[in-house]
């Protein structure tokens, strides 16, 4: 038990507790975190935790088991941060922080080689209310993008499906980024740091293309084909 | 008999969510079903006082989790429906006295012996709401046709599919058709088109429901009711019957009257 236990290291941040794991398979991971907090319960009464889960990869399942769990010790689980963008989604899914106050510049930057200028996160479902989705690469939507709901890419974002949430393409600056939806009725638009006036809902949609134009300002175009 | 566990949650206040559960109980119970409710809403309770039951109340479900008595005497009968049961929530507690594993404990001791459990959420997505869907088998969504509770029901339909829960179904709630044939609120097509979630039922706003409410009768036990009629409606589908949805439009038609007797139990 003892050996089980160090896998996990807890220790006050800002902004509550932070546990940050050893490499281990996340069942001996989370018995480890459990069991540290029932050994001194008194202690984590209505304590704030955010954990550093490293590459582990976790699904919602597991996710969601932990946090009731942590839940019944009166302990809220705020934050998920990780460098696997299964897990990163998982939380973002779940409506947990995915960054703490904490800069991780070491592992940030692992995190931004690994995503070339080619590389695109794609999600095959509708972005609900709530959801926010960033991304160092490029985007892809099948599904809608609801009102509430934001998508952040460093790239270009397509969406196949309706648009009436809140896109930003570009979001380091990029301002040849572009979005392009099947009906791109959002409320807000955003390339780079050029931000649309609202977009009139359509009765009859078609597929647009919003970029920044010669201008300097962004705008959104019916798209032709050829 | 297995119950099933549904729970009725909305994300946003004051839609109509307990009213749903007091009248979906009262009219599954008309139907000879043995129905528990449980008030979810720890410290902001009235579902009690919906289902006129207020005065009885003895333990709740706090004293239940905290083993100072036993399940069936939190349990209170309804006065005219010896079927009905109302586990009420605690008025003293907060959401923190109740944990999802203690709610999947109560509804396990139930499912042996009951048809329906229906669970009452509070509003919002926090821990209450958390407890109250933990042990559900079954959501239901409700809405009003609202651009801010339509987003909220969103929001309440992500988080569910993210914890596998299944897409639930969605009742929306005081519909007005007059309001959407002027173009003034919206329809349950545009309600429809943005949650993409299956539609159990709509409810036509009547002013009978805030009646039945403050009187302690829920609306479905009046006969003349539309809005009555639309929660048997939603009764007999949860019972797994294919039940037409009502013309909404067409208010004094000879379909809707054929309807309306069908309807009556």
């Amino acid at each position: 038990m003892e050996q089980i236990t160090a896998l996990v290291q807890i220790k006050g941040i800002r902004d509550g507790l932070l546990a940050t794991f050893l490499d281990a398979a996340w069942e001996d991971q989370r018995t480890a975190l459990l069991s540290q907090i029932d050994e001194r319960s008194a202690f984590f009464q209505g304590a704030r935790l955010a954990m550093d889960i490293g590459a582990q990869a976790l699904k919602v399942n597991d996710l969601v088991e932990l946090r009731d769990q942590l839940s019944e010790r009166n302990v809220i689980l705020w934050a998920v941060v990780s460098e696997s963008p299964v897990s990163e989604q998982t939380a973002q899914l779940l409506g947990l922080a995915t960054r703490i106050s904490k800069p991780r510049p070491e592992e940030q930057r692992q995190f931004a080689d690994a995503v070339s200028e080619d590389t695109a996160l794609f999600i095959n479902k509708t972005l609900r209310s709530g959801t926010r989705i960033e991304y160092p690469g490029h985007i892809v939507v099948v599904g809608d993008v609801n009102p509430g709901a934001e998508i952040v890419a460093e790239g270009n974002v397509i969406v196949w499906g309706r648009v009436r949430g809140m896109i930003h393409a570009g979001a380091k600056g990029n301002r040849s980024a572009y979005i392009c939806a099947l009906d791109l009725s959002a409320n807000q638009l955003r390339i780079a740091d050029e931000i649309s006036a609202t977009l009139k809902p359509q009765k009859d949609p078609k597929p647009e293309v919003a970029s920044i134009n010669s201008e300097g300002r962004l705008q959104a175009e019916l798209w032709h084909p050829g | 008999m297995t119950a099933q566990v549904i729970t009725i949650t909305s994300g946003k206040g004051g839609v109509g969510k307990t009213t749903a559960v007091a009248n979906l109980a009262t009219a599954l119970a008309a139907d000879g079903k043995k129905v528990v409710c449980i008030d979810g809403d720890i410290g902001l309770r009235n579902l009690d006082v919906i289902l006129g039951l207020e005065n009885r109340i003895v333990y709740d479900i706090v004293d239940v989790i905290e083993g100072r008595c036993k399940l069936k005497q939190a349990m209170i009968r309804d006065k005219h429906y010896p079927d009905l049961y109302l586990i009420p929530a605690a008025q003293t507690r907060d959401k923190n006295a109740v944990s999802p594993s203690d709610m999947v404990r109560i509804c396990r001791d139930l499912r042996p012996d009951t048809d329906f459990v229906i669970i009452d959420s509070p509003a919002g997505i926090e821990r209450g709401f958390r407890n109250s869907i933990a042990a559900a088998d079954r959501v239901l969504v409700v809405t009003n046709p609202e651009v801010s509770a339509v987003r909220d029901a969103d929001r309440v339909v992500g988080i569910l599919e993210a914890e596998e829960k299944g897409s639930p179904s969605l009742i929306l709630n005081r519909l007005n058709p007059a309001l959407v044939r002027n173009n003034d609120m919206l329809s349950a097509e545009d309600v429809l088109d943005l949650l993409g979630i299956q539609l159990i039922g709509v409810v036509p706003e009547d002013e009978a429901v805030i009646i039945g409410s403050n009187r302690g009768a829920p609306v479905v036990t009046d006969p003349r009711s539309r809005a009555g009629q639309a929660f048997r409606n939603i009764a007999r589908r949860l019972q797994g019957q294919d039940v037409p949805f009502m013309d909404l439009e067409g208010q004094s038609s000879f379909w809707s009257a054929i309807q309306r007797l069908t309807g009556r139990k």
